[in-house]
């Protein structure tokens, strides 16, 4: 695992883990449909597939865990056997009293919430190659991973190798939105291979292998009681689930711990009461994957919101309103734990006037509604669906940046991000264009390369914008201390009298005096006649890490305007907002494509994706033909709005916003449809959103 | 199956002989045997098209087409497009309107794109929907891809409704 939770978690949180390691290949036992079990190294793969066609394999049928039902079996089969039983790690968290309000006789309602299991397609799948070097004993990995640090250790600790005879390079990786966040075995299993056979090995996984093999996500099960007032106040949850982790858990309780943390959204909510069961079947383990936990908790939810509504009478906007944070009571302590072990506190922004600027862009909710009121009158279904939710983001521990200045005046930046499309090359040069006054076409950034930077955390949990970006502004500010005390040598003045300005440190209103980089980089060059300030080190070079107070909090409120297609059954989403903060942008273009590229995700998690397995374990949808991705004919028309509220917590004032867009459009949209349908009483407690249900909605009001 | 076969091709306008096994596929051919990695592999299975070529002046899968079959045949991959200029334009526009993040599916997005344009000079915004779900992105949601398959199409009734060619403006 990449980290364990830090003391002060396992302090604050109820837990028992018992994370199962998960060998390079299967041995004694193969736990589920698609564990490698035999490696073949060939010269080509068409001679690798005859040979694998030559592997008979001598499989006695075990009976199957297939669902967490199954799991939980008193008399069930123990897919570890080593462990005591399917249960591998149990969370606790409470506030309040959430048992004794729901206990008081309040008004309550109680439900079962299903996250169906889906998973992050990136349209390139995964592949390692490798090259052994044997006269220094060392290897360099190219992986498709979004963690090049965590590679090279467990390379380095599986291979009984030093670190610094590991290098690991993740360049132009195609997508990853999670799946390539953490070590396979093929990250191990190859370069072993390069340096057994002693020469350079290449494994590149088929789209097959993808849906059998790279991890799946979401997936849990929450048995949920809510409280509440005659006035809409929420007043208690309790939320009991079980998580399908599949045979293995590589990030551990990653994403269960997120969806307890993000569970009470923007509202202000006395009690709670969370609980998390995580069990292993004979499924593909399941990984973090864009929302990692976020989307399972923000559809109970949100659901949630709108159920109370309904018993209420309510419109679910107003109930929304009621039931949110104010933006005077910012920063909103919210009484639990983060992951890092950190109170989990909103650091900054303003929830209401998200969601109210989310229904104002689809046109106001009383024509919203007048609309709706009309549409049923001549037969057809018209719904508002809303979800608001809240995002931790920029998680720590730690991000570093190298900051180099060349002595052509070249600006080098190196960091442990690792990009797969983000634009993480243009935000970081920006980011030290800023910091050294130049354009970013004077800036050179490396990523993604453990031979650029001793120390990296990688690209994961929205984290890189405000990891990477900080520590670069930190080792820029130590570096710029450097840099004006040799200008100030230079241009014998006192250092409080410079200025840095368009790449030339300048004594302050005499823009005459001034000295450029490159020239400040060579006075500092070590050797004979450099010209530092005597007892100064040589060179202009600095590497600092920035390790983050804890998360930011973004937030967004997504609305869907949804028509439900009579003859179909299917869901035509008019038009879909997203209100969206991550405090300040640093690139607007790139956040409107992460925000965009994330709602497409969720749109197809609601509506068209969909992992199946039969009873006895075995995968059904093993291709694109039965997993459907959403095609350009599937996005419907959407507005992103952007609010900039700074974060306290960092320099920049960034938050995150990898992740958000894919969070809410599975409940936003089943708010929708459960609105439209509302005269058919017709309420949605599982993911996907199915037409076949919708359609039998649809016969019960039409009779 | 693994008796090899002649095949002779014109791959980006330039004849190429080699002898392959019945069962390559043309995209482990160009990519491997010519050197073409411009053709991405996302599936294999005709779905997400990365691999699109252009065959005999057509979008073509180039993961489900064996090379044999494409022996005499015309085959233009990214690199013949993009080489040529005949793409040049698209590639702008895309890069304009951000119509990529990863860029693993780009070359097949141009190729579709480039396609979808020779053979519906002037498509509606639902014909440009429908043509680019030819190929999948996973990245953008789309919007980029198709703002830019629009100017790109808005540009082609603009310059064939004037007698001169126009002189593009970017908006």
């Amino acid at each position: 695992m990449q980290n364990r939770p830090p003391k002060s978690w396992r302090d604050a949180v109820e837990h028992e883990i018992n994370i199962p390691d998960q060998p390079i290949l299967a041995t004694d036992k193969v736990r589920y449909v698609g564990e490698a079990l035999a490696v073949i190294v060939a010269e080509s793969r068409y001679l690798a597939e005859d040979a694998a066609e030559l592997i008979e394999v001598d499989l006695e049928p075990l009976p199957a865990v297939a669902t967490v039902d199954m799991a939980l079996a008193t008399d069930a089969p123990k897919v570890h056997d080593d462990l005591k039983s399917n249960v591998v790690a149990r969370l606790r968290i409470r506030k309040g009293d959430a048992a004794g309000i729901l206990a008081s006789g309040v008004r309550s309602i109680r439900h079962r919430f299903t996250n169906h299991r889906y998973l992050a397609m990136p349209i390139e799948c995964r592949g390692v190659v490798s090259q052994y070097d044997s006269r220094s004993d060392s290897l360099t990995i190219w992986s498709s991973t979004q963690v090049v640090h965590w590679v090279r250790r467990e390379v380095a600790v599986r291979l009984g190798l030093p670190e610094s005879r590991v290098r690991c390079i993740a360049p132009d990786v195609g997508g990853g939105f999670g799946v390539k966040g953490h070590v396979y075995p093929e990250d191990v299993l190859i370069p072993y291979l390069a340096r057994r056979l002693g020469r350079p090995v290449k494994w590149i996984e088929d789209r097959h292998e993808h849906l059998l093999n790279s991890t799946h996500a979401r997936d849990d099960r929450h048995d949920v009681e809510v409280a509440f007032d005659d006035k809409g106040r929420i007043l208690a949850i309790r939320d009991n689930f079980v998580k399908d982790s599949g045979a293995y858990t590589p990030v551990g309780i990653g994403a269960p711990s997120n969806t307890i943390a993000h569970l009470l959204g923007p509202y202000d909510i006395p009690h709670l009461e969370a609980a998390a069961t995580v069990v292993v079947t004979n499924k593909t383990p399941n990984a973090p994957y864009r929302g990692s936990g976020r989307p399972e908790g923000v559809f109970v939810m949100e659901r949630l919101m709108d159920l109370v509504a309904r018993e209420l009478g309510m419109d679910p906007v107003e109930l929304r309103l009621r039931n949110m944070i104010p933006p005077e009571r910012m920063p909103y302590s919210v009484g639990i734990p983060y992951r890092d072990g950190v109170p989990v506190v909103y650091d900054s922004g303003d929830f209401p006037a998200a969601l109210h600027e989310a229904i104002n862009a689809l046109g106001g909710l009383e024509a919203i509604r007048a609309e709706q009121r009309a549409a049923w009158a001549e037969g057809r279904f018209l719904g508002l669906g809303v979800a608001s939710f809240v995002e931790g983001t920029g998680a720590g521990p730690f991000e570093g940046a190298t900051v180099r200045i060349d002595p052509s005046g070249e600006i080098f930046v190196a960091t442990g991000a690792c990009a797969q499309g983000q634009g993480h090359e243009t935000i970081f040069a920006q980011v030290a264009a800023d910091e050294w006054g130049v354009t970013p076409d004077q800036v050179t950034v490396s990523i993604a390369d453990t031979g650029s930077i001793a120390l990296g955390y990688g690209t994961i949990a929205s984290r890189s914008a405000v990891n990477s970006s900080s520590a670069i502004r930190k080792a820029s500010a130590v570096l710029r201390q450097k840099v004006f005390a040799i200008a100030g040598h230079l241009l014998e003045c006192a250092i409080e009298d410079l200025e840095l300005r368009d790449g030339r440190v300048s004594v302050k209103g005499v823009p005459t005096m001034s000295i450029s980089l490159a020239e400040i980089a060579q006075a500092a060059r070590p050797g004979w006649d450099h010209r530092r300030p005597p007892g100064m080190s040589g060179g202009l070079e600095v590497t600092e890490y920035f390790e983050p107070p804890t998360v930011t909090w973004a937030y967004a409120t997504h609305a869907a305007l949804v028509e439900i297609d009579r003859i179909t059954g299917a869901p035509i989403i008019r038009k879909y907002v997203v209100v969206h903060d991550s405090g300040v942008l640093i690139n607007p273009k790139l956040a409107d494509g992460q925000v965009l590229g994330g709602v497409c995700q969720g749109i197809g998690g609601g509506l068209l994706e969909e992992v199946i397995y039969d009873q006895d374990g075995q995968l059904l949808t093993g291709s694109l033909m039965d997993y459907l991705v959403p095609t350009a004919s599937d996005m419907p028309p959407i507005e992103v709005i952007h609010r900039e509220t700074p974060s306290p917590l960092n320099e920049l004032g960034v938050k995150g916003l990898g992740e958000g867009g894919a969070i809410a459009p599975p409940v936003a949209i089943a708010n929708a449809v459960c609105d439209a349908l509302r005269p058919a009483g017709y309420e949605i407690f599982a993911t996907p959103i199915r037409r076949s249900e919708i359609l039998k909605a649809i016969d019960k009001i039409l009779g | 199956m693994t008796e090899l076969h002649k095949i002779r091709v014109e791959v980006n306008g330039a004849l190429v002989e080699r002898t392959v096994e019945p069962r390559r596929l043309l995209s482990d051919f160009l990519r491997e045997d010519l050197g073409l990695t411009g053709t991405h592999v996302g599936c294999e299975q005709g779905i997400c098209g990365a691999c699109t070529i252009l065959l005999n002046g057509r979008a073509a899968r180039s993961c489900l087409i064996f090379a044999v079959q494409v022996d005499g045949a015309k085959v233009m991959t990214i690199e013949g497009l993009s080489n040529s200029g005949a793409v040049r334009h698209l590639q702008d526009l895309f890069s304009k309107h951000r119509a990529l993040q990863c860029g693993y599916c780009t070359p097949g997005m141009i190729v579709v794109a480039y396609d979808l344009l020779q053979h519906l000079p002037s498509p509606t915004a639902q014909e440009i929907r429908d043509g680019m779900s030819a190929a999948l992105c996973r990245c953008t949601g789309y919007v980029g891809i198709i703002e830019a398959v629009t100017e790109a199409a808005r540009e082609r009734v603009a310059a064939v409704d004037c007698a001169t060619p126009v002189h593009m403006t970017s908006d």
